[in-house]
């Protein structure tokens, strides 16, 4: 049994592979023939069940997407004139329009908010001594909570005639608008369905065939108090990711840096930043597959939103399959936001697959 | 340890006390959710006006909690029935896969744990047509067990993950050892490598606790039936009803979120080392 266990890369025998170790390493150009080990048969299991709950079963959708009318009771898988119709139909959808609209808003916001906000408490955080582990376990708990408890309370918060517009009242802070403005402070927050600045004119020019864009390109407000509660959540998970990188500094590099007096902000601009880069990276790409897929969190706290306000492409699939029927439809929007995560998250891990080789 | 060596290098006195109010200020905005939630839970029914949201109960009930406990106790107790067998059926798959892919080298292992692990990140959105008509031609769409699946599957590349980068800190040579001794690879896992497996156990069990509980999409979608649901899927039914009173509701969420928030308070460390330990590295 053994002698198997170590065929592949190490063809010796154990003992030997233990005593010679370098050697063992030295000789790897010359490569056995690929034989199936106890190892690959463990692996195997799981390796087949995930390819068939992912790739599989996407093949599926992706063929549904395809079609013209598939139901689950009438598997009419027959191609719409053109074979494309189905995206066609989707990029031409005023609410998809605002779907794509929106998940641009929100990532790009919710982003900057977490990453920024995660790397600050991470280095305040860091710093503190008595407090430190208070701190960073308040700062995580909201990640712990459900979205959909966290966009129940929030949805709350931020309901016009409660909580945050209560407490603009309490401080005075909506009578001094009222004085310099004229009306009181009061958003209507979700319930809003006004966007700001319209990029629809500057698109137009710039997309090819950019006057088929119905929906009104800007920044819808009712997205506002959307992203600040998922920047709210998920700032915690940056914090923690870069508390786990700023411990990874080697005690050499800080004891170094205490020599050459780098200390304070020095310290943070020529070495804790800069080394923290890889981390930086996992988290914007776990974070922006996290916000591209966002779906509970709004589906509790705001819906669709008003005119689509605050629609986002994980409601609209949910949706125009199970609410609207509408398989073909909803699978070929499901399909786009597969390929956007893809193309964040399958070239970071194509790296780190690279990185485990040698 | 580490708090030693920041301090050589780290922020100057003042700074310190600079930024150690600066996160005194980010303590309300972090409390808030969790204050509103716990002082509506114990007003009563009319005091429970949301025009006075940011009151204190004048009166401390618990009729808002045992109404919302009525309505939601079958449900609380189909997550826990759902959450458990996954949790701990998905932890042990993935610590075998861990196991295999740390300490053992073949070809295209690297290549298989990839292809694995981009199922940690699809929009599960893509996949639920025929997960619904696969759940339905083996006879468990709609059922617990079914969604408890659902999990175990989609829970493979994250908890193979976390072994694997857990079993990194155990040395080759214990399975060197072990297969000299000529115990093979499923006897090597489940004599010597499980008992060293328990703090692996606990950082990916309570990660997956908590992922699982706290699902929604699967859940919705799996079981269309109100009454099989999990929590999550019923406290957004209930936030849904317009007749359901506010403090039922805030007690509901506190209900939804007390076993995942109880495990975080009593077990924080652990979760912590999960969400990094969950991040490929």
């Amino acid at each position: 049994m053994w002698v198997r266990i170590c065929a592949g890369p190490h063809s010796y025998p154990l003992f030997v592979h233990l005593i010679f170790q370098e050697k063992s390493m030295a000789t790897k150009s010359h490569k056995p023939k690929f034989r199936l080990n106890p190892a690959a048969i463990g692996l195997m299991p799981s390796f087949i069940l995930v390819f068939i709950f992912v790739y599989v079963f996407i093949a599926y959708t992706i063929r549904i997407s395809l079609s013209k009318s598939w139901m689950p009771a009438l598997q009419n898988f027959a191609l719409p004139t053109p074979w494309y119709g189905t995206y066609h139909d989707l990029f031409t959808n005023y609410r998809f329009q605002a779907d794509i609209r929106n998940t641009i808003i929100f990532t790009l916001f919710f982003l900057i908010i977490s990453v920024v906000a995660g790397l600050f408490l991470a280095i305040a955080v860091s710093n503190m001594s008595r407090s430190r582990v208070f701190f960073r376990n308040l700062f995580i708990m909201p990640y712990a909570v459900s979205f959909i408890v966290t966009g129940v309370i929030w949805r709350w918060i931020f309901n016009p005639i409660s909580g945050v517009n209560l407490l603009f009242k309490y401080t005075g802070i909506s009578g001094l608008y009222e004085k310099v403005f004229g009306s009181p402070l009061e958003p209507d927050w979700m319930t809003s369905g006004t966007v700001w600045g319209n990029m629809n004119g500057l698109l137009e020019h710039v997309i090819p065939g950019g006057n088929v864009i119905q929906a009104q390109m800007g920044i819808p407000i009712a997205l506002l108090p959307v992203i600040f509660a998922a920047s709210w959540q998920l700032c915690g998970f940056a914090m923690a990711m870069f508390l786990a990188g700023l411990s990874a500094i080697p005690h050499e590099l800080r004891e170094a840096a205490a020599i050459d007096r780098a200390t304070g902000f020095r310290y943070y601009r020529s070495i804790a930043i800069p080394a923290l880069v890889p981390m930086a990276v996992t988290c914007t790409v776990i974070l922006t597959s996290t916000s591209l897929k966002i779906f509970d969190l709004i589906y509790a706290m705001s819906g669709s939103g008003i005119g689509f306000a605050t629609d986002m492409p994980g409601i609209y699939v949910y949706e125009t399959m199970y609410k609207a029927l509408r398989y073909p439809l909803g699978a070929s929007a499901s399909i786009f936001m597969l390929v956007l995560v893809c193309a964040v998250v399958l070239p970071y891990l194509l790296r780190f697959n690279k990185g485990t080789e040698e | 340890m580490s708090s030693q060596a920041v301090s050589i290098v780290g922020s100057s006195k003042v700074s310190k006390r600079v930024q150690f109010w600066l996160l005194c200020l980010f303590i309300p905005l972090f409390i808030i959710p969790f204050y509103v939630v716990l002082s509506a839970s114990f007003k009563t029914s009319a005091g429970a006006d949301v025009t006075t949201m940011w009151k204190l109960p004048s009166e401390w009930t618990f009729s808002g909690v045992k109404a919302a406990w009525t309505a939601l106790r079958g449900n609380f107790t189909n997550s826990l029935l759902m959450t458990i067998p996954a949790v701990v059926i998905s932890s042990i798959i993935g610590s075998f896969n861990g196991f295999i892919l740390s300490k053992y080298k073949f070809k295209f292992s690297n290549i298989m744990f990839t292809v694995m692990l981009v199922g940690m990140f699809i929009p599960y959105q893509t996949i639920l047509i025929p997960l619904v008509r696969f759940l339905q031609f083996i006879h468990l769409y709609g059922t617990l067990p079914g969604l408890a699946l659902v999990h175990i599957v989609y829970g493979i590349p994250i908890t193979s993950l976390m072994f694997r980068n857990f079993y990194v800190s155990i040395p080759k040579a214990i399975v060197e050892a072990a297969s000299i001794d000529g115990a093979g690879l499923v006897k090597t896992f489940f004599r010597i490598i499980m008992p060293l497996s328990i703090p692996g156990f606990v950082v990916a069990g309570i990660f997956q606790f908590t992922n699982i509980w706290n699902d929604f999409l699967f859940g919705i979608v799996a079981i269309p039936n109100p009454a099989n649901q999990p929590v999550t899927a019923a406290l957004n039914n209930l936030s849904g009803t317009q007749t359901v009173d506010w403090n039922v509701l805030m007690a509901g969420s506190l209900i939804a979120a007390l076993p995942t928030a109880l495990i975080y308070l009593l077990l924080g460390r652990y979760y912590i080392q999960g969400l990094t330990a969950g991040s490929v590295k």
